[in-house]
């Protein structure tokens, strides 16, 4: 079996590139990047000092006093790479990402392009030196392995070229740690084995019995018979979908009933990439040249059914005015925002759990009264019941000042100027507003000293003076003044607390010479 | 013979018109609402975690599955309902109160993580405390001014089929028990001065069966710790006497 000709272009100490780049230091200061308190890659100063991968940070510190550290973060480090991986695709369309720093290219079609191997090498050095790595380094072998060993191997050479049919020869001299597989090493490590050509060199039938299936793909990489293929991977283009209309569309079904089968290919699409979409925006263009754009988070994953759904909230809006459509549409776009593997998001294979059941039910609810109309609520910061309350749509993150709401009321920070408990059971969505009176029937209000002018006798929770009623106790006032910095939303209340003669309490707030309900405690 | 149908079909019309079909309708409508009360919910209900200081009030001396609660007056009442099923694991929904005290809920021990708020449902009332009987253990709604009396017996047999329990703020037709609150004192606040610090109230309750008279229950609602509390048998501030002597 002939391995496949394969080019590899790797950047040196990618991870510590790709940090340094954004914390804005520069490349040739001592960096390490640790992971789980050891060094799991340094720039070229700090292993002058002695630093190597596998270190203890400690120790890796002793030995280069002005190392600076920073904790590694596969994620930062795999975006970074991102737009060296695009810029390669350009040149090549099958391009497998080996791991942040390192893809793999089938040799056959840029050898062809550019004639001849080290032609293609230099053109995507080149490409990358644009992009600002200069010290890219370009393996070309037979089979993954050797290509990457060959990229890898230290020396001078950025190009690195391993004539067709000799990687066994070119992999032999090399140590058996580069299998990186850490047992089987240390192994034939003791059974007097040193060498990737000496490893190699033993019958494969006995190998396999010995050492079973990994230890046979060891041996056929040691070989230079890698079986592994370039992989290309996903390329983003997938990831979106536009759908135009051809004469623009003007109803709200018309265009759900149009992208449903948009959307069910959008889906399918990404299943076939073994991904699901976990956030997806929809931008929505209308004849007029405006655009609304919006992102749809969701709990588990987008189904098609999902995607036509969120696409029509969009259309009918909130209850915004601007709900109706102002033209007529003439294209959606659908871009898979954050994307994951699918095999993380699998269903079990006995049932799902009840959340999952929970799940599925409320976004029917939200089928039938939109998006908004199902809610889920934490307690968040603020002086008035109302504002305590944070309702966040099923399926969106609940964001809040800080990031402080926490469910329960453990976390919450204190707030001076809110209410003490206990709390009214019943918060007014819009205020009402009601009448309170002293005893001659003049209506109370608070003076500039914040005393009542009069004690509040009558209550009226209608706002009508037919429906007063006597009051029983009553406490306050206690003021709040907030954002008297802020000319526009500063806000002075009088707050006081009633109990009526039925027993039921309520907290009232006087703004601007009108008493209002608040709430009630029933 | 197409004629003669006709004929048939022309004469038992009018047979009907004659008869008063009116009055009839009402008696077995009556009469179906007997039986229905005398009916006992199903031997094998299931029992839902109830707070302790209600469960003595509900017959059987919890809440159950499958059953419908209505409660008058007091949202703190159907919080404290909802904190025992809650406190459990149990999902809750709340249908149609734009007004529910989210704060105070928690408060009163139920979990926000597991709460579901449908403010709104609209005209679709009754699709969504159905759909929502589906998913969760606890469905907190209340009935619009008129509803159908098809309406609460397709919800009942949606949440007796579902195995959810409906607690109603309002009235409702076939519920297993109507609480209501009947006293209410507030504690902590005086003439201009305090603030509301706890409330004593008695609940009344209403068994659907009918069997014996109403129980009652003095508990606190909330007490100082936010709480709800079966009151003590002695007063919880005991009034200093004077001595004799």
């Amino acid at each position: 079996m002939r391995a496949t000709r394969t080019m590899v272009v790797w950047c040196p100490d990618w991870p510590v590139v790709a940090t340094a780049a954004f914390h804005r230091l520069p490349v040739d200061e001592r960096i390490a990047v640790t992971d789980k308190g050891l060094v799991f890659a340094c720039s070229a100063a700090a292993r002058a000092d002695g630093v190597r991968r596998g270190l203890r940070l400690r120790e890796a510190q002793a030995r280069s006093p002005r190392l600076r550290d920073f904790a590694l973060d596969t994620v930062q480090v795999a975006r970074a790479f991102e737009p060296f991986i695009a810029a390669l695709e350009e040149m090549s369309p099958n391009v497998q990402v080996v791991q942040a720093g390192s893809c793999a290219v089938r040799a056959r079609g840029p050898r062809r392009f550019y004639g001849g191997e080290h032609a293609a090498a230099l053109a995507f050095l080149e490409r990358f030196a644009e992009l600002g790595v200069t010290d890219a380094r370009v393996g070309v072998a037979d089979g993954l392995f050797a290509a990457d060993q060959a990229a890898r191997l230290p020396g001078v050479d950025l190009i690195r070229i391993v004539p067709e049919g000799s990687s066994p020869e070119f992999l032999a001299p090399l140590p058996l740690q580069l299998l990186q597989e850490e047992e089987l090493s240390l192994l034939l490590w003791r059974l007097g084995i040193r060498t990737l050509g000496e490893f190699a060199a033993l019958p494969a039938a006995d190998v396999r019995a010995r050492f079973g299936e990994p230890g046979a793909r060891a041996h056929a990489r040691a070989a230079g018979v890698d079986p592994r293929l370039v992989v290309p991977r996903v390329p983003p283009q997938l990831r979106e979908s536009v759908i135009g209309f051809e004469p623009p569309l003007e109803r709200i079904d018309q265009i759900t009933f149009s992208i449903r089968a948009a959307a069910e290919r959008f889906v399918a699409e990404l299943t076939h990439a073994r991904l699901v979409c976990t956030e997806l925006v929809v931008e929505i263009g209308t004849e007029r040249g405006e655009s609304r754009e919006r992102s749809w988070l969701h709990p588990r994953w987008f189904s098609a059914a999902d995607v036509v759904d969120r696409v029509r909230w969009q259309l009918q809006g909130g209850s915004a005015i601007e709900s109706a459509l102002s033209a007529p549409v003439t294209r959606v776009r659908l871009i898979a925002e954050t994307v994951d593997d699918s095999a993380a998001h699998e269903t079990g294979l006995w049932g799902s759990g009840s959340e999952e059941r929970v799940h599925h039910g409320l976004s029917r609810v939200q089928s039938i009264v939109g998006h908004e109309g199902v809610l889920t609520a934490a307690v968040g910061g603020g002086r008035s019941p109302r504002e305590r309350q944070v309702l966040v749509p099923w399926g969106d993150r609940v964001e809040t000042r800080a990031g402080r709401a926490v469910s329960g009321r453990e976390g919450t920070v204190p707030w001076p100027g809110s209410l003490p408990p206990p709390l009214p059971t019943t918060v007014f969505e819009l205020r009402r507003p009601v009448l309170l009176v002293a005893a001659r029937g003049e209506s109370v209000e608070v003076d500039e000293r914040g005393e009542l002018n009069g004690e509040p006798v009558r209550f009226s929770e209608t706002g009508a003076s037919q429906g007063l009623r006597a009051i029983e106790a009553w406490a306050g006032p206690w003021p709040v003044v907030e954002r008297w910095w802020d000319a526009r939303a500063s806000r002075r209340l009088q707050r006081v607390q009633v109990v009526d003669a039925d027993g039921s309490a309520w907290l009232l707030a006087l703004d601007d010479g009108q008493w209002w309900a608040e709430a009630r405690y029933d | 013979m197409l004629e003669h149908m006709f004929e048939y079909v022309g004469m038992t019309d009018a047979a009907l018109a004659l008869s008063s079909p009116a009055p009839a309708g009402e008696e077995i409508r009556v009469l179906q609402s007997r039986i229905r009360e005398m009916q006992a919910t199903r031997l094998d209900t299931r029992a839902v975690a109830t707070h302790p200081a209600l469960a003595g009030l509900l017959p059987g001396g919890s809440l159950r599955a499958g059953a419908a609660y209505s409660v008058t007056g007091s949202t703190a009442l159907v919080m404290a309902l909802m904190a025992g099923p809650s406190a459990d694991g149990v999902w809750c929904g709340v249908v149609g109160l734009p007004d529910f005290g989210v704060e105070a809920a928690a408060g009163f021990g139920v979990d926000l993580e597991r709460l579901a708020l449908v403010p709104h449902p609209g005209p679709e009332w009754l699709t969504v405390a159905a759909a929502m009987a589906d998913v969760v253990g606890v469905v907190v709604t209340t009935a619009p001014s008129r509803v159908a009396p098809s309406a609460v017996a397709r919800l009942q047999a949606r949440i007796r089929q579902r195995q959810a329990t409906l607690i109603v703020l309002g009235d409702w037709p076939q519920s297993e028990a109507a609480l209501s609150v009947t006293e209410s004192r507030w504690e902590g606040i005086g003439a201009g001065h305090g603030h509301l610090s706890g409330r004593h109230v008695t609940v009344s309750a209403t068994a659907r069966s009918g069997s014996g008279r109403p129980r009652r229950a003095r508990l606190w609602l909330p007490d100082g710790g936010e709480r709800v509390r079966a009151m003590d048998r002695f007063p919880p501030h005991p009034v200093l006497q004077g001595v004799a002597g």
